[in-house]
């Protein structure tokens, strides 16, 4: 009786460590969420934590007239689009022959792909060949370097070894080209790993920030995340001002405009998240079991 | 059969892999190349093979760099305090998840737990000055409204580390569970049934059969961590650092490209990546070395 209570003592406890971490991992996004709903007066009182004070849209309203974030949201939306297909194509044409065991020359090729799982150029090297290429500051710079992720290739191509070889037998049997198999009857089996790596490809591509500083210059092609950047470094300039004793909140932009922008680059993924997230956690099953 | 037959029977295969080596080649490799920029007095007029050869010139140089040896223990300082914090993290909340019965509520929670992964560092750099501000952040207005000082969480240094630290614990701990609740998974069912005949209580199993059964994961998983210690992002101490707390938070990668992209001392930034890139190689590979050894599995 007695181990009965101190177990039912211990889930309760449990229980409520667990919601209480949940908490603490909302939190930061639901201050942002009532900053951006706020008046601004209650912002500078300190008056919001959780909940919006003196509830009003004019902070969204002013971030969806912004005609520039709106182009930068349409622009991401287009790269990481066009980026994830093209990631994807590539890795399904190099996977399908690589998973091919007997196939001559893919040591080499398989070679030539781990070894720049551990050495790369860095960084430097890297600017001077988009530079050379004549993409600076446009699109490409931001598609081309990153296609083909070797991990995920490795992924892909653990994945086309495990589908039984009878498969592509018979279909050869019938006079099926190489390339035909893969499209009719390869790809459609993969189609939960290829979600998968799709999205790790896009989320990725959502989130990339790096490379879109070092690129892109003109502000018409700027991403979600090197604009928001502006604001982060708008909010550092107030935050070091203050410490050198100015008084007086951030010259530049309201607070409360600050966090609707925050919320509208986060929300898109939000959105998309809980729809996809068993896809996610497979993916980091996936790459376990080689990784 | 012979090299004609075997070609035409099988040319499409290598068709399709045409394309995925060039962007290799193109990619990967031509940068490899570019590392001559750390041996040449590189400008842009005469390009990388015009450019005059200085052998180790810079070498000398980066390493009589102050910034230099400042940058690479911040790297390795932030990574270890990252290893103390966000390493043990993922493991204990992995196994709270794991005592929960309530299936619909431990999905939820898994739910909310892995969003702050997908979460990138800038919009977290946006939220973290809502969050941590001296005037008007969350937190400070609740220290302030409880008549304490205000601590300058992102313009002192000492204090902007446990920012940080904490920062990166929110990002990653529920993330980090996924591995270890699949390892948990793994476990045989009798075991706890046959610690309940002999009377174990519920943080006795915990302690005896669930920690144990994680331990190679918990092992390949800090080897892992050890392999990457002088690699560090570049986002998240460029993000949430700033010029005031600088003496901490100027990593490696911020460094680089501070020197090269910013003030276009490219030999030196060079040096500088090249420099973190075999030094990194050395701690993989020793890394997966050790884990062969005490694991007895490759992590490659």
């Amino acid at each position: 009786m007695r181990e009965q209570q101190a177990s039912r003592t211990f889930d309760v406890v449990n229980t409520i460590a667990i919601l209480f971490f949940v908490l603490l991992c909302l939190a930061p996004f639901l201050h942002i969420l009532a900053i951006s709903l706020s008046s601004a007066r209650a912002i500078m009182s300190g008056e919001v934590s959780l909940l919006p004070v003196e509830l009003n849209w004019k902070a969204y309203k002013q971030v969806f007239t912004d005609m520039s974030m709106i182009r930068s949201l349409g622009f991401t939306v287009v790269l990481t689009l066009i980026f994830t297909v093209l990631c994807m194509l590539m890795s399904i044409a190099a996977a399908y022959p690589l998973a091919k065991t007997k196939l001559k020359g893919r040591k080499a090729v398989m070679f030539l792909i781990v070894i720049t799982m551990f050495f790369s150029g860095g960084i430097i090297p890297e600017y001077m060949l988009v530079r050379n290429l004549h993409l600076l500051d446009s699109i490409w710079a931001l598609v081309l370097p990153g296609l083909i992720s070797p991990f995920y290739l490795i992924i892909l191509i653990t994945f086309f070894q495990n589908i039984p070889d009878s498969l592509e037998e018979s279909a050869e049997m019938d006079g099926s080209s190489h390339i035909r198999t893969l499209i009719s009857i390869i790809v459609p089996l993969s189609m939960p790993v290829i979600a998968t790596l799709s999205l790790f490809y896009a989320v990725g591509r959502w989130n990339g920030f790096q490379d879109t500083l070092m690129y892109i210059t003109s502000p018409e092609m700027y991403p979600l995340q090197l604009k928001l950047y502006q604001l982060v470094q708008n909010n550092m300039v107030s935050e070091l001002m203050q410490a050198e004793g100015a008084t007086g909140q951030s010259m530049l932009q309201p607070e409360g405009l600050k966090a609707a922008s925050v919320m509208f680059a986060t929300v898109p993924i939000l959105l998309v998240y809980p729809w996809l997230q068993r896809y996610f956690v497979s993916g980091v099953m996936l790459g376990a079991v080689k990784g | 059969m012979n090299l004609a037959v075997y070609l035409r029977r099988y040319w499409q295969l290598y068709a399709l892999l045409v394309l995925p080596v060039c962007y290799f080649i193109v990619f990967k490799y031509a940068p490899m190349y570019g590392i001559l920029i750390a041996f040449k007095d590189f400008n842009f007029f005469q390009g990388i093979n015009g450019s005059e050869w200085i052998g180790f010139e810079a070498f000398k140089e980066v390493f009589a760099m102050k910034d230099f040896y400042k940058t690479l223990r911040n790297t390795l300082m932030l990574n270890f305090l990252d290893l103390l914090v966000s390493f043990p993290a993922p493991l204990f909340l992995a196994i709270m998840l794991y005592e929960l019965k309530t299936a619909w509520f431990k999905k939820l929670s898994q739910t909310i737990l892995y969003i702050p992964h997908f979460i990138s560092w800038v919009i977290i750099g946006g939220i973290v000055y809502q969050v941590f501000g001296t005037q008007s952040g969350m937190i400070n207005n609740i220290i302030t409204s409880m008549g304490f000082e205000a601590i300058p969480f992102l313009t002192d240094k000492n204090d902007w580390l446990i920012t940080y630290l904490a920062v990166g614990v929110w990002q990653s701990a529920g993330w980090g569970t996924i591995i270890y609740l699949a390892a948990l998974t793994g476990i045989n069912r009798e075991l706890f049934e046959a610690a309940d005949v002999d009377g174990a209580g519920r943080l006795r199993k915990i302690w005896s059969i669930t920690l144990p059964s994680l331990k190679p994961t918990i092992v390949t998983l800090l080897i892992i961590n050890l392999g990457h210690m002088i690699a560090i992002g570049f986002d998240r101490p460029f993000v949430i650092g700033n010029t005031a707390v600088r003496d901490y938070s100027d990593v490696l990668s911020t460094f680089v490209y501070r020197i090269g992209i910013e003030s276009g001392q490219y030999t030196l930034a060079t040096v500088v990546g090249l420099f973190q890139a075999v030094v990194g190689l050395v701690f993989v590979l020793g890394a997966n070395y050790a884990s062969k050894k005490l694991a007895d599995q490759s992590i490659m």
